[in-house]
């Protein structure tokens, strides 16, 4: 039974004149012809389907289409062709340090998120004290949030975020965060979740993580799909294109 | 939509408390100082323009709040509310959640202010020796079309404000000019017949009108002006749900 089914999926930036002009500016373009657009496509025929309890690795270098591909699939960008098929619950963990509002208290801050996140108030009444241990943010509950240093707050961020238990999982690198100590216990936190049979996809520019922990591979380059399958091959020849041993 | 504001209403809740706890920075003093503007304004204006037309205006100081009330909820609503949408631009682009709701969480702020500053209104009228009647209760109305109202332009304006930045320079002017054509402050029977009735084209002016026809007059405004009131509400939130759900999934290339 396929959990996710991405089918010819194409999305399609719009660059160009219209971000910073104004409307007197667009009226006064419109009016003279002289408005363009340059369309920018950032996925072309994007196609795989996963089953429950897959894990997928999406491979590929900057700017290959990774980041928005995930905003597709999670549902926060409509793709311009093609569509998406969702079984269950979905829940995706991006960029996790940004979002949080720097004058309201860490507590405050940490409902806010979990209500972002699709949690209910009593399941946060419930959890609240277990995020804040996790986080060893317990002396800090009540300052305000942009007091924090950037590792509390990616720690915090990942306290939250790891209380999540959807059908499908949507990591962009954000598999461990801190310090030593806090990273490993990220790292056992994620593990957890990824175990509980959640089908996951996860962004990650470490080959040997992908290799180590994925069943199947998406390897997206320029927004092209290049191959979608088995991990270990396709992980071979993307490592041989990285070396430069032959161009795409 | 009510399933969908029953599964977000956590995260509503939580918005409004987010803005309501910036927007008076935790003090008393905070919430204070949003009914002292009104009311300073409201002083200008009866010292500068009791002279010119308070003297064949009964009641001038009520006649004059129900106005400064009624426009500075609008110009609030609607300025705050431009800014609501581009303001959570890292929530919408991280997470999938109903863009409305930050235009809403603004609003309830904005109505709570309202809400605070109808109270003084009311101790006013009581100083200005108007008589309070049953017919205060049909104020609920044309609150209620504000509130819509408001919201309906909201969603245009931040739905605009996405796309185009300098809309909020463009609309500082056109709240300026509503502000003079509503008549908060001056008398529309100085007018000729036909340009008083120009007059009800303007939205604002029926919300003054009808709170001062109450409150004043004690009269009951015509069938006829409840649905003027109405079918302006249903354009301001009509044109406003449309741009939302036309250009739901294309805020974000913008951002």
């Amino acid at each position: 039974m396929s959990v996710l089914k991405v089918n010819n999926v194409s999305i399609r930036y719009m660059t160009g004149d219209f971000k910073d002009i104004g409307i007197k500016e667009y009226v006064l373009r419109r009016i003279k012809h002289n408005y363009s657009v340059k369309e920018f496509w950032a996925d072309r025929h994007v196609t795989f389907t996963l089953e429950k309890g897959d894990m997928l690795g999406i491979i590929g270098t900057n700017g290959a289409g990774k980041s928005t591909l995930l905003k597709a699939i999670s549902g926060i960008m409509e793709p311009t062709e093609g569509w998406i098929e969702r079984e269950g619950t979905i829940a995706a963990l991006l960029e996790l340090a940004s979002g949080f509002d720097g004058d309201l208290t860490v507590r405050e801050n940490t409902y806010l998120r979990g209500a972002m996140l699709g949690y209910t108030r009593q399941f946060m009444d419930e959890t609240y004290d277990k995020i804040i241990d996790f986080a060893e943010l317990k002396e800090f509950e009540d300052r305000p949030f942009k007091q924090l240093s950037s590792g509390m707050k990616s720690r915090l961020a990942f306290s939250i975020a790891s209380l999540v238990r959807p059908d499908i999982l949507i990591l962009d690198e954000v598999l461990s965060v801190g310090d030593g100590a806090f990273k490993k216990k990220s790292e056992a936190k994620m593990q957890e979740i990824i175990g509980s049979g959640a089908t996951t996809i996860l962004v990650s520019h470490s080959l040997s993580q992908v290799r180590e922990m994925c069943n199947k591979v998406l390897w997206l380059h320029k927004g092209e799909q290049i191959d979608f399958g088995e991990c270990q091959a396709i992980c071979d020849r993307y490592e041989a294109f990285l070396n430069g041993e032959f161009k795409l | 939509m009510f399933d969908k504001l029953k599964k977000n209403q956590f995260l509503f809740e939580e918005l409004v408390k987010r803005d309501f706890k910036k927007k008076y920075k935790r003090t008393v003093l905070g919430m204070l100082w949003s009914i002292l503007s009104p009311l300073l304004m409201l002083l200008v204006m009866k010292l500068v323009f009791t002279q010119f037309f308070g003297r064949n205006t009964p009641h001038y100081t009520t006649y004059l709040f129900a106005g400064t009330l009624t426009f500075s909820f609008f110009s609030e609503a609607t300025s705050q509310g431009m800014m609501s949408l581009m303001g959570n631009a890292a929530i919408f682009s991280k997470v999938n959640v109903p863009k409305y709701l930050f235009l809403m969480s603004k609003n309830v702020q904005t109505l709570i202010n309202f809400g605070l500053t109808l109270g003084v209104f009311f101790v006013f009228c009581l100083l200005d020796g108007i008589t309070f009647t049953w017919k205060f209760l049909l104020l609920i109305y044309p609150i209620v079309c504000m509130v819509l109202f408001n919201f309906g332009i909201g969603l245009i304006l931040s739905a605009m404000f996405v796309f185009f930045k300098d809309i909020q320079y463009l609309w500082t002017v056109c709240t300026q000019m509503l502000m003079y054509m509503s008549a908060i402050f001056y008398n529309i029977e100085m007018y000729s017949e036909p340009v008083q009735k120009l007059f009800l084209l303007n939205p604002i002016y029926l919300f003054v009108r009808y709170i001062r026809k109450i409150v004043i007059d004690g009269a009951v405004p015509t069938i006829w002006f409840h649905l003027l009131m109405a079918a302006d509400v249903v354009i301001a939130m009509g044109i406003g749900c449309w741009m939302y759900k036309k250009y739901n999934h294309k805020f974000l290339y913008y951002v």
